[in-house]
């Protein structure tokens, strides 16, 4: 017996109080589920987001991250190739590796010149096949449909533009953009292209623009300093997500950026791209490449950064979530502290005649400490249990309800989703907590009862 | 015939905010070890105090209490509730069973404290609520029986562990006259089967009657004691 079997006796004695508790640390278990697994979710979105466009890792020359976005050119990795290929061999690496992929980032004007209008830019280079793989990481399970990359079967001089890009360069028209009102702008005087900058674009070989065509060019300074331009054609505009990206982001085939930085020299990258299998692969990926740079790969001084480093907002969203998770647990976990302390405390009033009898047949203090302390925790164990299963059963409506969202960072409407199954942390972590919240409460009261006198105990009526 | 308890010298005051109440004043007392003894005297005399500090659930101001051969007074709280699990047994005036517990587990529970092994629980059990004569109730919740009943499951409980006294404060008080008799005719019996000391505080004749030694006490001090057995 059977502490514990007189401490589950006394809890249904008064069945209504207990139930009473229950449903309050119920509500609070589902509360702090529900959010939870909403954040989770949210957080398995951002994540998923930033890899699939950005990768795990990124392997960057040293200082590139802080000022090469300034000077990519300057910042570029000379034997990107050997890079890859070294990664891709390595038996620590390897099986890790889903994608391992060059990109360039430049900064450049773009340009309509037709309608005399032009914007300063920032451009990525990718090869395509990679990027069309690495959109389909989905490690979370997440329900997006996968669409390849606009870039997918175009050529060299293919290039997809942000809606923003396309706004300002007015091409709405041909690459389909919503909301587009025309610009209520005198036209600037210079309505032809300059005649230097022509110049420089009939030095890269295009083809007669045919009718609906949306044509840019696109000026950069290549690694000498000197500008460079190309003409390319804009295949489609997408959303990025968001408003900064959508405003200045041109994607294009990797050949192409490399020309426009490199000329006919010897092509760079300003990035090496790794995408691992699963995101808590990062800590052992990020090891095995630091003992590869200082050492296989030491010739170049190269740098690691993670997905979190390159996109601060990952970082912030993620702690924010936290932030508020942490502020309503800690809001539940006080109701819940009260409610037990007080259903304790009735408890110990109303048996008090029972500590004094207890305790004079000879169970010590520490044992009715520990009668009311395992209610305690039979009580947090239960309301735990009912809050997880319920949690899990509100889950499964919401997942199921067909509710879409728009979560930062992404352009289409994804389904609401709350990530409760399948998240073991979360669900024992609270059920613990909860658990450890109601011993806790049941500790004060339970003292109180052990420190009774016996003989002050019985005369209790 | 030894002393089963000892009392010397021993005092206990109440203090009750601004003025203490003396419950005891300086008494000595030998409890025959194998009798059955009452402690009578009228309402605030001090018996329950008495019974109190034989039972070891309360503490002397000043004196000596020696029960079973310990020193109790000399014992920690722990000590002191190790002690009472494996030697002295209580019954109350109002029976004071464990309501969620079943009959049998009331009875059980004493010896759980005292560590007796299961199988030894078991046919301790079986035995003791026969012999109090509620065998068929051994599944039976507190709430299902008697006063009468009630009270022979706490006899049964008192007398789990083998101890060498039971203590019982008024325990016909609650009972008509003629479950009381049964009662005391139960302890009495059980007293003589078992070689346990049964110390009572009461004031029903018919208890007083039955003692083998009466003490009687008034205004916290012994009055005379009546020793009627060899």
């Amino acid at each position: 017996m059977k502490t514990l079997a007189l401490a589950l006796r006394n809890l249904l004695r008064n069945r209504r109080r207990s139930l009473t508790t229950l449903s309050a640390m119920l509500v609070g278990a589902v509360t702090i589920l529900l959010f939870g697994g909403y954040s989770r979710n949210v957080t398995y979105g951002l994540q998923t987001g930033f890899v699939t466009r950005s990768g795990h890792l990124q392997i960057q020359r040293k200082d590139y991250f802080l000022y090469g976005t300034g000077n990519p050119a300057a910042y570029g990795i000379a034997d990107y190739e050997r890079v890859i290929a070294v990664v891709k061999r390595d038996p620590v690496l390897a099986p890790m590796l889903r994608v391992v992929t060059p990109t360039i980032s430049l900064g450049g004007i773009a340009g309509n010149f037709a309608a005399g209008v032009s914007r300063t830019v920032i451009g990525s280079g990718v090869v395509v096949e990679d990027r069309n793989r690495m959109r389909r990481w989905n490690d979370y399970g997440m329900r997006f449909n996968y669409s390849p990359s606009p870039l997918t079967g175009t050529p060299e001089n293919a290039v997809v533009l942000g809606v923003g890009v396309a706004r300002v360069l007015e091409l709405c028209e041909p690459l389909g953009v919503p909301d587009c009102r025309p610009p209520a702008r005198a036209k600037a005087a210079g309505e032809r292209v300059p005649q230097d900058v022509a110049a420089l674009a009939a030095l890269e070989a295009r083809p007669e623009k045919s009718a609906g065509e949306a044509r840019i060019e696109l000026l950069a300074a290549n690694v000498h300093g000197a500008p460079n331009v190309a003409s390319l054609v804009a295949v489609k505009a997408e959303q990025q997500g968001f408003k900064e990206l959508d405003d200045m982001m041109v994607g294009m085939h990797l050949a192409q950026a490399q020309r426009l930085l490199y000329g006919n020299e010897r092509p760079q990258a300003t990035a090496v791209v790794l995408q691992l299998a699963h995101t808590s692969q990062i800590p052992a990926a990020k090891a095995r490449l630091a003992e590869l740079l200082a050492t296989t790969l030491k010739e170049e001084p190269l740098e690691v950064q993670d997905f979190a480093t390159l996109n601060p907002f990952y970082g912030q969203a993620v702690g924010m979530f936290a932030a508020i998770f942490g502020f309503m647990a800690v809001l539940i976990g006080a109701i819940v502290l009260f409610t037990v302390g007080n259903t304790m405390s009735m408890a110990v009033v109303e048996r008090t005649a029972e500590i004094g009898t207890l305790r004079a047949m000879g169970l010590r203090r520490s044992g009715i400490r520990g009668l009311f302390m395992l209610e305690g925790l039979l009580l947090g164990l239960f309301g735990a249990a009912a809050g997880v299963a319920v949690a899990l059963g509100v889950a499964a409506l919401v997942n199921r309800s067909g509710l879409t969202w728009l979560p930062p960072g992404q352009v289409d409407p994804v389904p609401l989703t709350v990530h409760v199954w399948g998240e073991p942390g979360l669900i024992f972590g609270t059920a613990a907590g909860l658990a450890l919240v109601a011993v806790v409460s049941a500790w004060w009261p339970a003292r109180r009862a052990a420190r009774l006198r016996i003989v002050d105990a019985l005369r209790h009526v | 015939m030894s002393d089963v308890v000892s009392l010397k010298r021993v005092s206990k005051t109440y203090h009750l905010d601004l003025v203490s109440v003396p419950a005891l004043t300086g008494i000595d007392l030998e409890v025959r070890a194998d009798c059955f003894t009452v402690i009578s005297g009228p309402s605030g005399s001090g018996k329950t105090t008495l019974l109190n500090l034989i039972g070891c659930i309360d503490q002397p101001d000043a004196g000596e209490v020696r029960v079973a051969d310990r020193d109790v007074h000399r014992l920690s709280d722990d000590a002191l509730s190790d002690f009472r699990a494996r030697h002295i047994g209580f019954i109350f005036q109002n029976f004071n069973l464990l309501p969620v517990l079943t009959v049998a587990e009331n009875v059980e529970y004493p010896l759980l404290l005292a560590r007796v092994a299961a199988a030894e629980r078991r046919r301790r059990v079986a035995e003791l609520l026969e012999a109090v004569g509620i065998g068929d109730k051994a599944r039976a919740l507190p709430g299902q029986l008697s006063g009468g009943q009630r009270q022979r499951v706490a006899v049964a409980r008192a007398l789990a562990p083998a101890p060498r006294l039971v203590l019982a404060d008024e325990p016909t008080a609650n009972l008509d006259s003629h479950t009381g008799e049964q009662i005391i005719a139960l302890m009495r019996r059980m007293q003589e089967q078992h070689h346990a000391s049964f110390v009572f505080s009461s004031h029903d004749p018919k208890v007083l009657a039955a003692a083998d030694d009466a003490v009687m006490i008034r205004d916290g001090r012994i009055e005379r004691i009546e020793r009627r057995a060899a």
